[in-house]
């Protein structure tokens, strides 16, 4: 039950989110915070950069290892007494999940954030099927109550003012007084903490994802700041870990420098609140703890990507950074990217997930100015990765005619350069020439997709390529 | 084929391998058996006292609170202060953990104690962590019947009571003193790695404490390092 995307109207996606109030306002709040915060906590740590490159190689390694990490891990979560499960596809995964769900005769599912939950659709699947899923992340709790998808893989919410999660708040939790105080933020967490304490204490089954799996010790790892995870996979019958095959590290050694890069990158801490290692169903002594403990193992496209071009996606961590310094995600929000994965990391995963030709427009979606690869905490290089996408639209005739007849201009006067360097001097001369009075023009033939939105600058001065070659020649 | 074999096969298929090349498999051993430790941040590298400094520094950056006691028999008294400097009732619920029940409760003669697990009715809290962190100011807390998981979580006072000498400069040193109780590839049920008390920042990315979790967190830590 894949959630239907909205990436083919991508463009449209786009002109509503830079006219949205609100969504601009709470744009606002994410360029400045998110950037500073990882900045500081970077600076204060000599080794950050070697742990970045400590985190790539650990992930290469166990990507080109995958098969026998997986057994490995496999054997120690049995050994625990937990399950494994495989699934090909989302809708595999969503079957696995309401089977236990009915085996274990649940009817309610307290929920802790999972990205892989939003991908495959369990919500809506479990829903439809008689399973009421209750997200437990403030934030994912806000977007479900509204049925929206998450905006930003760690801060599902992001879009959103502190105004509309208010009336939000009002609609549903009716029975609460309805002319109650809600102006501070303080206010309305207390009343979700509320609420939902009540769903952790109900629900019959927990379903978390993972950050990371563990093969020595056949350990899933959970981090979150709300500690509702943790609520969500202690308190019911039984706990469903939803990962996906590339979530595998091999040691606790290896956990603990993942670990070290992802909440810096992520939320700029030190360390998230709680970073919690689950082995297996609650022991014979134990007080508490779920009874059982299933992971499920999604595959859903990912093994493909391990033998091509965009195996180095595999590497990604979720934290977030490649959005949180992107202009683009900064100008338009998560939402206009259509589908579950946004901002950069997404332009590269959904075209591998749910096709080109339905995500054309998000690897597109670039200016290549290469933040996200600076930040990328396992240092994906996710300019180089888009760019393939691009390729890969061209040489299937996806992209537009008139992108296609304008390459093929470029490519005829680049492949001469003689040619390229006198048609570009002309251009240059006549756009100066009209250009002089104002040193801009509002409007440009050709140009008119630029013009319609801001003015495009007169040269100053010959261009690029003579300038160049005067220097050259002037060198002694 | 059933789906296990379907991923397996599309993976090897994907890597050009058959799973069973003998230097493949003995390097993935090896890595397991021998867990090499990575990049370790010198922060964590200190004498005794200052790692514990550390700790503490770290913990209240991330608004966890600490006090130090001499011995477990000053340990009431720090629970006493605590519950009182926030104006909560004098009742405690705790694991049966060994350390926590040899502490001479009755020099607090208003505390009442109760032993056992948390059902959400209780206000405040007492676990034992089986070690921390200095590094980042976490505490590690293993889950076993005598320091129940839902202790960690459900009261919204969460009291900690921390030998010195278990505070690790790295997680590294933590990861060891876990393999050496537990067993090579084993661990408890469940390791919590707490780092302050519980947040939520979804909201214009305001930060407000107390989210799901416990609102304070607070840590007594015993002896010297």
């Amino acid at each position: 039950m894949t959630t239907v995307a909205t990436s083919p109207r991508f463009k449209d996606n786009v002109r509503e989110a830079l006219v949205d109030p609100n969504l601009q306002t709470a744009l606002s709040f994410v360029e400045v915070n998110f950037i500073a915060r990882r900045q500081e906590v970077a600076d204060k740590l000599p080794e950050f950069e070697q742990l970045r490159d400590s985190a790539r190689d650990i992930k290469n390694h166990t990507l080109a290892h995958l098969d026998l990490y997986l057994e490995a891990y496999e054997q120690r979560v049995v050994a625990q007494g937990g399950k494994v499960h495989y699934a090909v596809t989302a809708d595999d995964a969503c079957k696995i999940a309401l089977d236990l769900c009915r085996q274990l005769g649940a009817k309610t599912v307290t929920k802790g954030k999972s990205m892989i939950g939003e991908e495959i659709g369990i919500n809506a699947f479990l829903e439809a099927n008689g399973v009421t899923p209750v997200e437990t992340d403030l934030g994912e709790y806000i977007i479900q109550l509204r049925g929206e998808l998450p905006s930003h893989i760690i801060a599902p919410a992001v879009h959103l003012t502190k105004a509309q999660v208010e009336a939000d708040f009002r609609r549903v939790h009716t029975h609460l007084p309805h002319d109650r105080n809600m102006a501070e933020p303080e206010t309305m967490l207390a009343e979700a903490r509320a609420v939902l304490r009540e769903k952790f204490l109900a629900a019959d089954v927990g379903i978390t994802g993972a950050n990371f799996l563990i093969a020595e010790t056949g350990s899933s790892i959970i981090v979150t700041n709300e500690g509702n995870g943790d609520l969500t996979q202690t308190l019911p019958k039984a706990h469903i870990v939803l990962a996906s095959i590339e979530k595998l590290v091999p040691t606790l050694e290896d956990a603990a420098q993942m670990l070290r890069v992802l909440a810096r990158s992520a939320t700029g801490q030190e360390m998230s609140v709680y970073t919690t290692l689950s082995t297996g169903p609650r022991r014979a002594e134990d007080l508490d703890g779920p009874g059982e403990y299933h992971v499920i193992i999604l595959d859903n496209g990912r093994s493909a990507m391990l033998g091509g071009q965009f195996r180095d996606m595999l590497r990604c961590i979720r934290c977030g950074a490649c959005m949180n310094h992107c202009p683009v995600y900064h100008a338009v929000g998560g939402h206009a990217y259509g589908w579950v994965y946004p901002g950069p990391m997404g332009a590269v995963l959904t075209p591998s997930l749910i096709g080109v030709d339905k995500a054309g427009n998000l690897p597109n979606a670039s200016t290549f100015c290469g933040r996200c690869e600076e930040v990328c905490p396992v240092r994906i290089p996710l300019p180089k990765l888009m760019r393939h996408w691009r390729e890969r639209e061209f040489e299937r005739h996806l992209s537009p005619g008139t992108v296609r007849a304008g390459l093929g201009l470029w490519a005829f006067f680049a492949r001469r350069p003689r040619l390229y360097g006198f048609a570009t001097g002309i251009a240059a001369r006549v756009l100066t020439f009209f250009g002089r009075s104002r040193g801009r023009f509002g409007w440009l033939p050709l140009a008119g997709g630029w013009t319609k939105h801001r003015e495009f600058p007169s040269p100053q001065g010959k261009t690029f390529q003579a300038q160049w070659q005067r220097r050259m020649e002037r060198r002694p | 084929m059933n789906a296990r074999d379907t991923v397996f096969a599309s993976i090897r298929s994907a890597l050009a391998v058959n799973g069973q090349e003998a230097p493949r498999r003995r390097e993935v051993a090896d890595r397991l058996a021998g867990h090499p430790a990575g990049v370790v941040p010198q922060r964590g590298n200190l004498p005794p006292q200052a790692r514990l400094a550390l700790f503490v520094k770290m913990m209240e950056a991330a608004a966890g609170t600490v006090t130090a006691v001499a011995s477990i028999d000053e340990v009431p008294a720090a629970v006493g202060t605590f519950l009182r400097r926030y104006n909560l009732p004098l009742a405690v619920r705790r694991g049966g953990d060994e350390k926590l029940g040899g502490v001479p409760w009755s020099n607090e003669p208003a505390l009442e104690m109760s032993v056992g697990p948390s059902d959400g009715a209780q206000l405040t809290s007492v676990s034992h962590a089986f070690g921390a962190v200095a590094e980042t100011g976490t505490l590690v807390m293993t889950a076993s019947p005598d320091n129940p998981t839902t202790l960690n979580f459900l009261p919204d006072n969460h009291i900690v009571v921390l030998d010195a000498k278990d505070v690790s400069g790295d997680f590294e040193t933590s990861i060891g003193k876990l393999r050496e109780k537990y067993g090579a590839g084993a661990l408890p049920r469940v390791v919590n790695m707490i780092t302050g008390p519980s947040r939520s920042a979804d909201i214009e990315q305001t930060l407000i404490l107390g989210a799901h979790g416990p609102r304070r967190l607070h840590v007594v830590v015993v002896g010297e390092p």
